[in-house]
């Protein structure tokens, strides 16, 4: 009979991952994880991820890169900090979910094509750099453009619920310094 | 007069403009001056964090520095905000390497930051520099009629936990009985309301949302109570929709603490952005003027 291994060996898993998470801000004490559970049973997220926070952590440690980069787990996490504050050694597993969310996209790995959460990130982010400030209304424009333009329809009642009570606009948000700004991430280009 | 420098984020001039309306409106009742932080940009949120954590507290350090430049505290009532211009100045502190890089750019941009900027939520500047009694002195109309469920939600209380609980905050459910109402047990207070997942993963942010409105409802509430714009804007903008995929829960209406604050002082609806409530909260106000006729 032919068995089928379910699991890695260990020479197939990458150590350098290993290396690296520990040193994401806040991940310095990921390798004392005694898989306690506690950041499972408090996340509000974790019944909707594929992978728990507990096995995450534990995978993440051990150099299960591509399965850990590509799960859905990291970008559902909502950075509540409920596991943050009540994990027992102090490691900081928000901060973690925020340096393999970030890994994921230097890296363009990613649960689906078109999902939806990296997409309004980066949608976010240029903004921000570009004008100073966001501005809701575009956001979520721009996003239905990436993803699908079918929300754009869903989101049209509500939208103009907002629109007339005075909570939505169009215009676009910026501070007039915009240079500071340009100055400030040009300087930190040159200082990677 | 005390006088703080306000940090509005972006939030609060768009979706969460009754928040400004009212935060505005109470501090001026108070005596308290707000002057906006002139050319403020965005704090990046939980969005920058994801993309690039250098950039993200550099882009934070802009404000804290530019706030620097005047000697007062600075209030943020977007726990967004709030937690990150907190979480700049502690990793600043804590991570060497980081610090080196944002007063690079800092410096390059003619900018410095020394540190010594206090950052407040208005939840706390209420409690501490004006203070329970004092306010219960000034209520002109108890709200007797209003059994709240205090919604915290996360990023206020977490992980700075600067003023209260982390898991179980009292400091809102306090404000509100010293305004006259009740405060239900409400033991869902800081869980996790999605956030940004009810515009990226519909079906997960509704789920989240069902289950603070259906507990708030379950424990005899009449009204929920929140201090961050995000919170309300899933909470009320989507209820209709959330009442409509689960049945069995009631509209009811989720307000800005500051707005509560506000209708006790006796300031109009119309200042507070009451207007601008998508799920009405009309009747519950009304109410409030009828217990004040019936009163002893």
């Amino acid at each position: 009979m032919q068995t089928h291994r379910k699991v890695k060996y260990e020479a197939e898993l990458d150590p350098s991952f290993t290396k690296w998470v520990s040193t994401v801000p806040g991940g310095e004490r990921i390798r004392e994880c005694f898989q306690c559970g506690t950041c499972s049973s408090i996340c509000p997220l974790s019944v909707y991820m594929d992978i728990s926070p507990r096995r995450l952590i534990a995978m993440a440690d051990a150099g299960f890169k591509e399965e850990v980069l590509s799960s859905f787990t990291i970008w559902l996490c909502a950075s509540c900090y409920s596991c943050s504050v009540n994990c027992p050694k102090d490691i900081k597993i928000t901060d973690i979910m925020y340096g393999l969310k970030r890994r994921a996209i230097e890296e363009g790995i990613f649960p689906s094509r078109h999902f939806a959460i990296p997409i309004l990130a980066k949608a976010f982010a240029n903004m921000v750099r570009k004008n100073g400030r966001a501005t809701e209304s575009r956001l979520v424009v721009s996003l239905a453009w990436r993803v699908s333009l079918f929300r754009l329809l869903n989101m049209a009642p509500l939208g103009i619920k907002l629109l007339l009570r005075g909570r939505l606009s169009f215009k676009k948000e910026k501070i007039q310094n915009k240079q500071e700004i340009q100055t400030m991430l040009k300087a930190l280009e040159a200082n990677r | 007069m005390k006088k703080y420098t306000y940090y509005p984020g972006c939030s609060v001039k768009g979706t969460a403009k009754s928040y400004e309306d009212s935060l505005l409106a109470v501090f001026r009742e108070l005596n308290l001056h707000l002057e906006e932080l002139p050319d403020w940009n965005c704090c990046g949120a939980t969005f920058y964090m994801s993309i690039d954590e250098v950039t993200s507290f550099t882009l934070s350090a802009r404000n804290l520095s530019l706030a620097e430049q005047y000697d007062r505290d600075v209030v943020a009532p977007c726990s967004a905000c709030y937690l990150v211009l907190l979480k700049t100045q502690d990793y600043i502190k804590r991570y060497p390497q980081i610090r080196e890089k944002v007063d690079a750019a800092l410096t390059a941009a003619n900018l410095t930051y020394k540190g010594s900027v206090k950052i407040r939520h208005p939840l706390e500047v209420l409690l501490n520099d004006i203070g329970l009694g004092e306010l219960k002195n000034r209520v002109k109309k108890p709200l007797r009629s209003f059994k709240i469920a205090a919604y915290y939600g996360c990023q206020l209380v977490r992980p700075f936990m600067v003023f209260d609980d982390p898991s179980y905050p009292e400091t809102m459910d306090s404000l509100m009985e010293t305004l006259g109402a009740e405060a239900i047990d409400y033991p869902v207070k800081t869980r996790c309301c999605g956030g940004s997942l009810m515009g990226t993963m519909e079906d997960v942010g509704m789920r989240l949302n069902y289950i603070l409105l259906n507990e708030a409802h379950k424990r005899g509430a009449n009204c929920i109570v929140t201090v961050c714009p995000l919170c309300q804007f899933n909470l009320e903008a989507y209820q209709k929709k959330i009442i409509k995929k689960y049945n069995g829960v009631p509209e009811i209406p989720v307000f800005y603490f500051t707005q509560l604050v506000g209708l006790a002082l006796g300031i109009s609806e119309k200042e507070l952005g009451l207007g601008r409530s998508i799920v009405s909260p009309d009747s519950l106000v009304e109410s409030l003027s009828v217990v004040q006729a019936t009163a002893p």
